[in-house]
C-alpha cells in the first residue's frame, strides 16, 4: 500500500518524534503503564501508523464487501440496504408468557425471534424429570412437546419472522416441533428461515449442556444439514458459537480460534458423511460475543470473516461464494455485566453492540442492565432494544460500510489477530482436530487460565471494572427484577399428565419404536424424529429412547 | 513447626446450568490460598453434593448456580447435611442470585451468598474467619 521509499523516511520520523516531542513529555507526565494491553493480552503500542500495516495487500486481505475474503462485510451494502436483525434472546416460564414476551418485542420493532430454552429442554428433560426439580421455565421457556410449541407460536405468522432457536443437544427435535408448527399453520418447511445452535461441540467445552458423546451427536447434526438442505434451505443449521466459548473466559483470539476450529470440525464431519461442501457450507452461521475492548472487537469480526473465508476456499475447495461467507449473530458480553451500579451495564452493552456494528454482524441482541442479578424486565429489554435502534437511527455508523477500515491501528489489529487464531488452529489440527483437543482437555484447559489470568488481573487491580474495583459507592439493592412464576413447574406437570392420557399412546410407541431402530442405522434421522413429534411423543422421551441407544457424554473434570 | 489443619473446600454445581466459569475460577484461587479444593463437575444433585462432602471430609461447601434453581436445591443440601448429621459443615453459596432471596437462603442455612463482583481475597477471608470462630470443629 506504501513506497518503500516514504515508509523510510517515515520510519526515521517516527523516532524522532519518540526522542524528542514523546520523550520531553514522559520525563514530566509518566505514561499510566509501562505498557498496555488489549483484553486478548497482545501488546498495544503508542502510535500505530503506516509502518505496521506495510505488508497489507488491499486486494488481498481486504478487498470490497460482498467479495472475498470479505473482510469488509458479506453484503455488498451493508446496512445502507438494511440494518441488522435486532434480535432480542427471549423465553422464561410457560409457553404462554413466552408468547406474550415475543407479541411485546414484535410490536416494539424487533425483526426476529429469539427463543431461550430452559435447561430440562435443552438437556432432552421433560418437566417432571427429577433432575428438572427447580429449573423449569427459570432460564428459558419449557417445552415439553409438540403441544407447547403450538401455544409458543400461536397467532406468529411462521412465514413472515425468523426464529433463532438456541437448541443444541436436541436440536434435531426442536426443529422438528417448529417444521411440524409450521405445517399446523400452512407455511411449508421451504418457507421457514431462522437457526438452530445445534453446535455441540462448545457445548463439551464451555457450556455444558451436552446429552450424547460426541459421535452420535455429530451425527445428528449432520443429519439435520442434509435435510434441511432438501428440504428446509433457508433455515440456517448450525450456529457455530464462540460466544459461550468466550463467556467461560476465553479472549478474543481465542474466541476466533476455537470457533473456526469447531467449525471445521463440523465441515470435515459432513463431507466425511459423503455431503458436497457447497450443499451444506452456506447455511453455516456463526455467533460471537462482544465485550468492552471496543478496537480490538471490532478486529476480531473481520479477522474472522477474513479466515474463514480463507479456511473455506483453501482447504476445503469451496466453489460456491456464500460458502466462504462467515454471517454471525452477536450477543454483547453477559459475563462484563455486573450487579453493582446495574445502569452502568447500559453503557457496557452500547460500547459492545457499537463494536459488532462496526464489524458488520448481521444480527444482534443486545443484553439488559439487570441481567447480573436475573432475568430482565420488559422495561430493561426495551432499553435494551432501544440501544440497538439508537445506533441504527442516530449513531451515524451505519452509512458506510467498515467505516474503520484503514486505521492503521485496526488493520495492524485484524492482522495479529488472525495470526494468533491461524497459529491456535495449527495446534489443533496437531492434536487430531477440534473433537480430539476437546478430548485431551487442551480448549478447556486454554480457556480456564485466560478466565483465571482475568480473574487476578481484576484482584490485583490491573484490569478496572467500573463500580467494582474502583469509584464503588454504597447501593440500595435494586428492586423490581423479574421474577418467574413459581407456578410453572406445577403446570407444566399437569400439561404432561393430561397430554399422556389424551395423545394416542399406540402411535406414540411405534413412532419411538421406529426412531430407535433408525438410530442403530446410517439413515438420517430426521423423518422418525418428526413422526414421533407428530405424535405428541415427548422431548424427553425422544431424548431417552435416543440415550438408550447413542448412551450419554460423561466430561473429565479439571479446573 | 506448627501444624494447622489444610482447609478442605467442595466446590459444587447444583442443577443442570453448565456455566461454571465461577465455580472453576474459585476452586482454583482457593487451591491458591493454599486449601484443599475438590470440584463436582456439572449437573449435581444435592444428594450427589452431601454425599461427596460427607464423604471426602470436607469442612465447607461451595454451591454456585446461575439457572435460578438456588431457592429449591440451596435449601435442599442444608437440610441433607441436617438429615445426615453432618450440619457442622460449612455452606457458601454465589451465583446470579437476586439479592431479595439471599434473606431467604440464609435463613435456611447458607452462611453467605456471594454475588457476581465479589473480590475472591474476600471469600476466602470469609472461610478463614468462619471456621477458626467454630465452623467445623478441627
Amino acid at each position: 500500500m506504501f513506497n518503500q521509499e516514504s515508509l523510510k523516511k517515515l520510519e526515521q520520523e517516527k523516532t524522532r518524534w519518540e526522542s524528542t516531542t514523546v520523550d520531553k513529555v514522559i520525563k514530566k507526565t509518566p505514561e499510566r503503564h509501562e505498557k498496555f494491553y488489549t483484553g486478548s493480552n497482545l501488546e498495544v503500542d503508542r502510535l500505530y501508523t503506516p509502518l505496521d500495516v506495510q505488508e497489507l495487500d488491499y486486494m488481498k486481505d481486504l478487498g470490497f464487501p460482498g467479495e472475498y475474503p470479505y473482510t469488509r462485510g458479506i453484503q455488498p451494502t451493508m446496512y445502507r440496504g438494511r440494518f441488522w436483525t435486532m434480535r432480542q434472546y427471549a423465553g422464561f416460564g410457560t409457553a404462554e408468557e413466552s408468547n406474550e414476551r415475543y407479541k411485546y418485542l414484535l410490536s416494539q420493532g424487533q425483526t426476529g425471534l429469539s427463543v431461550a430454552f430452559d435447561l430440562p429442554t435443552q438437556i432432552g428433560y421433560d418437566s417432571d424429570h427429577p433432575l428438572a426439580q427447580g429449573e423449569v421455565g427459570k432460564v428459558g421457556v419449557a417445552i415439553d412437546s409438540l403441544k407447547d410449541m403450538e401455544i409458543l407460536f400461536d397467532g406468529i405468522p411462521l412465514d413472515q419472522v425468523s426464529t433463532s432457536m438456541t437448541i443444541n443437544a436436541p436440536a434435531s427435535v426442536l426443529l422438528a416441533m417448529y417444521i411440524a408448527v409450521a405445517e399446523k399453520q400452512g407455511v411449508s418447511a421451504d418457507k421457514l428461515s431462522g437457526t438452530i445452535q445445534n453446535d455441540i461441540l462448545k457445548e463439551y467445552v464451555a457450556r455444558g449442556t451436552y446429552i450424547f458423546p460426541p459421535e452420535p451427536s455429530m451425527r445428528l447434526i449432520t443429519n439435520i444439514f442434509e435435510f434441511c438442505s432438501k428440504h428446509v434451505p433457508k433455515w440456517n443449521t448450525i450456529s457455530i458459537s464462540g460466544y459461550h466459548i468466550r463467556e467461560a473466559g476465553a479472549t478474543a483470539v481465542q474466541e476466533v480460534a476455537f470457533t473456526l476450529a469447531n467449525g471445521i470440525a463440523y465441515v470435515e464431519a459432513a463431507i466425511k458423511a459423503g455431503l458436497d461442501v457447497d450443499e451444506f457450507a452456506p447455511r453455516l452461521s456463526f455467533f460471537f460475543n462482544a465485550h468492552n475492548d471496543l478496537l480490538e472487537e471490532v478486529a476480531k469480526f473481520r479477522a474472522a470473516r477474513r479466515l474463514w473465508a480463507r479456511i473455506m476456499k483453501e482447504r476445503f475447495k469451496a466453489k460456491n461464494p456464500k460458502s466462504m461467507m462467515l454471517r454471525f449473530h452477536t450477543q454483547t458480553g453477559g459475563s462484563t455485566l455486573t450487579a453493582q451500579q446495574p445502569d452502568n451495564n447500559i453503557v457496557r452493552v452500547t460500547i459492545q453492540a457499537l463494536a459488532a456494528v462496526l464489524g458488520g454482524t448481521q444480527s444482534l441482541h443486545t443484553n439488559s442492565r439487570d441481567e447480573a442479578l436475573a432475568l430482565p424486565t420488559e422495561e430493561s429489554v426495551r432499553i435494551a432494544l432501544r440501544t440497538q435502534q439508537i445506533i441504527a437511527y442516530e449513531s451515524g455508523v451505519t452509512e458506510t460500510i467498515d467505516p474503520l477500515a484503514g486505521s492503521y491501528y485496526v488493520e495492524h489489529l485484524t492482522n495479529l489477530i488472525e495470526q494468533k487464531a491461524m497459529e491456535y488452529i495449527q495446534k489443533i489440527d496437531e492434536l487430531g482436530g477440534a473433537p480430539k483437543a476437546i478430548e485431551k482437555g487442551y480448549i478447556q484447559q486454554e480457556i480456564q487460565d485466560s478466565a483465571y489470568r482475568y480473574q487476578q488481573e481484576i484482584e490485583s487491580g490491573r484490569r478496572i471494572v467500573v463500580g467494582v474495583n474502583k469509584f464503588q459507592i454504597e447501593e440500595e439493592p435494586p428492586k423490581n427484577l423479574l421474577k418467574v412464576n413459581p407456578e410453572v413447574e406445577k403446570i407444566q406437570k399437569k400439561k404432561l399428565e393430561t397430554l399422556r392420557a389424551t395423545r394416542d399412546n399406540i402411535a406414540v410407541q411405534n413412532a419411538l419404536e421406529e426412531l430407535s431402530k433408525k438410530a442403530a442405522t446410517d439413515e438420517n434421522l430426521m423423518p422418525s424424529i418428526i413422526n414421533c413429534v407428530k405424535a405428541y411423543a415427548t422431548l424427553g422421551e425422544i431424548c431417552d429412547t435416543l440415550r438408550r441407544v447413542f448412551g450419554e457424554y460423561k466430561a473429565t473434570v479439571t479446573f | 513447626m506448627q501444624e494447622t489443619k489444610t482447609i478442605r473446600v467442595l466446590i459444587a454445581k447444583p442443577g443442570l446450568d453448565g456455566h461454571d466459569r465461577g465455580a472453576k475460577v474459585i476452586a482454583r484461587a482457593l487451591r491458591d490460598a493454599g486449601m484443599e479444593v475438590i470440584y463436582t463437575g456439572l449437573r449435581q444433585t444435592p444428594e450427589q453434593i452431601v454425599e461427596a462432602a460427607i464423604q471426602e471430609d470436607v469442612d465447607v461447601i461451595g454451591l454456585s448456580i446461575l439457572s435460578g434453581a438456588h431457592n429449591v436445591l440451596f435449601p435442599r443440601v442444608i437440610e441433607l447435611l441436617r438429615e445426615k448429621g453432618a450440619d457442622d459443615i460449612l455452606v457458601v453459596g454465589g451465583g446470579v442470585i437476586p439479592h431479595d432471596d439471599i434473606p431467604y437462603l440464609k435463613e435456611c442455612g447458607i452462611a453467605e451468598i456471594f454475588t457476581p463482583g465479589t473480590p475472591i481475597s474476600q471469600i476466602v477471608e470469609f472461610i478463614k474467619n468462619k471456621l477458626s470462630a467454630g465452623g467445623k470443629k478441627q
